[in-house]
């Protein structure tokens, strides 16, 4: 392997930084250079996952902006379910009433068969 | 700046009322965002590099987290998935600002070199040093400070990197290794490389 290839071979576990690949680490066990580079690469993770503790202040109004967002939100979402509530109402009440209707009929021919039979 | 609460403990608190909010309690979900918008604006920084830019990446992630918390499996702590949402509310953002500006850095743009002035007692200083890096950080080309920002210090898989910033895991590894050794040369030149950018 040639030196500048060590960046590609350099993986951040939770253990630590390590070099994926058997020839790179051969290469490291015997080349100074990549050593003092591997070291450096070990301090440059330790100090990005120190960052993870860090947490900036997102500054007045943020929150109150976002709850207004969050409002916004779901004022439309209940818009959406009572327009949509409306729509099933509609669908359903003309459902109802069809069925009434052919039922009404139904039973409007079969008394009008008995009356005939009757007579 | 107060660091965030230890993992086991901010799950244990989430917990509950992730339940609560995916069964369409609205207060609930209230108060998840205001348990972790400082996190989650922290990330969104991280990704911007400015705060009007965070400010607008956090906000939309909340609204995207609060129009699908319904469909919310729980596979993943909370947090995790609103890493997730921030980094693709982040990379879309940073996709339309590009294609209105056109302003991206390209990712061998040089970075300011600041070795010269560097103190070395302050060096010393591992607060110093997280400055400088996250000076840094801000510097580089949006779409590896991206990758850096998910995998080193947030934790996130490849994977889920890659598809959340909508590109192959073969590419965000590759980004990963630039944007490392960009950050490495700047912070932790070697002998020669410290001569080099000087003569830059």
């Amino acid at each position: 392997m040639r030196c500048e290839d060590l960046a590609e071979m350099v993986s951040a576990t939770p253990e630590g930084v390590v070099i994926d690949d058997v020839r790179g680490r051969r290469h490291v066990e015997t080349c100074l250079r990549c050593q003092a580079e591997l070291a450096r690469y070990r301090k440059l993770v330790r100090t990005l996952r120190s960052l993870r503790s860090e947490v900036f202040d997102p500054g007045p109004g943020f929150v109150a902006d976002v709850l207004a967002a969050l409002d916004d939100a779901g004022d439309r979402h209940l818009l959406r379910s009572l327009l949509s509530g409306h729509r099933v109402a509609y669908v359903g009440g003309l459902a109802v009433a069809t069925a009434g209707a052919a039922g009404a009929l139904v039973i409007a021919r079969s008394r009008g068969r008995r009356v005939a039979l009757a007579g | 700046m107060p660091a965030p609460e230890s993992n086991q403990a901010m799950t244990e608190i989430l917990s509950p009322l992730v339940a609560a909010a995916r069964q369409g309690d609205r207060r609930a979900f209230e108060e998840l965002f205001r348990l972790t918008s400082a996190d989650t604006y922290t990330l969104a920084y991280r990704l911007m590099g400015n705060e009007d830019d965070a400010r607008d990446v956090a906000q939309e992630a909340y609204l995207r987290a609060y129009r699908g918390i319904a469909k919310f499996r729980g596979d993943a702590r909370f947090t995790t998935w609103m890493y997730r949402i921030t980094a693709n509310c982040a990379a879309s953002h940073l996709e339309r600002r590009r294609r209105h500006r056109h302003e991206e850095l390209a990712d061998d743009a040089p970075l300011p070199d600041r070795c010269a002035e560097r103190d070395p007692q302050a060096r010393a200083d591992a607060g110093a040093v997280r400055d400088e890096l996250t000076v840094a950080l801000a510097e580089l080309a949006p779409r590896l400070r991206a990758v850096i920002v998910l995998r080193d210090i947030y934790d996130l898989p490849h994977e889920a990197i890659a598809t959340e910033l909508g590109i192959t895991e073969t590419a965000a590894k590759v980004r990963l290794h630039r944007a490392r050794a960009r950050l490495r040369e700047r912070l932790y030149p070697l002998p020669g490389e410290e001569v080099a950018a000087h003569a830059v």
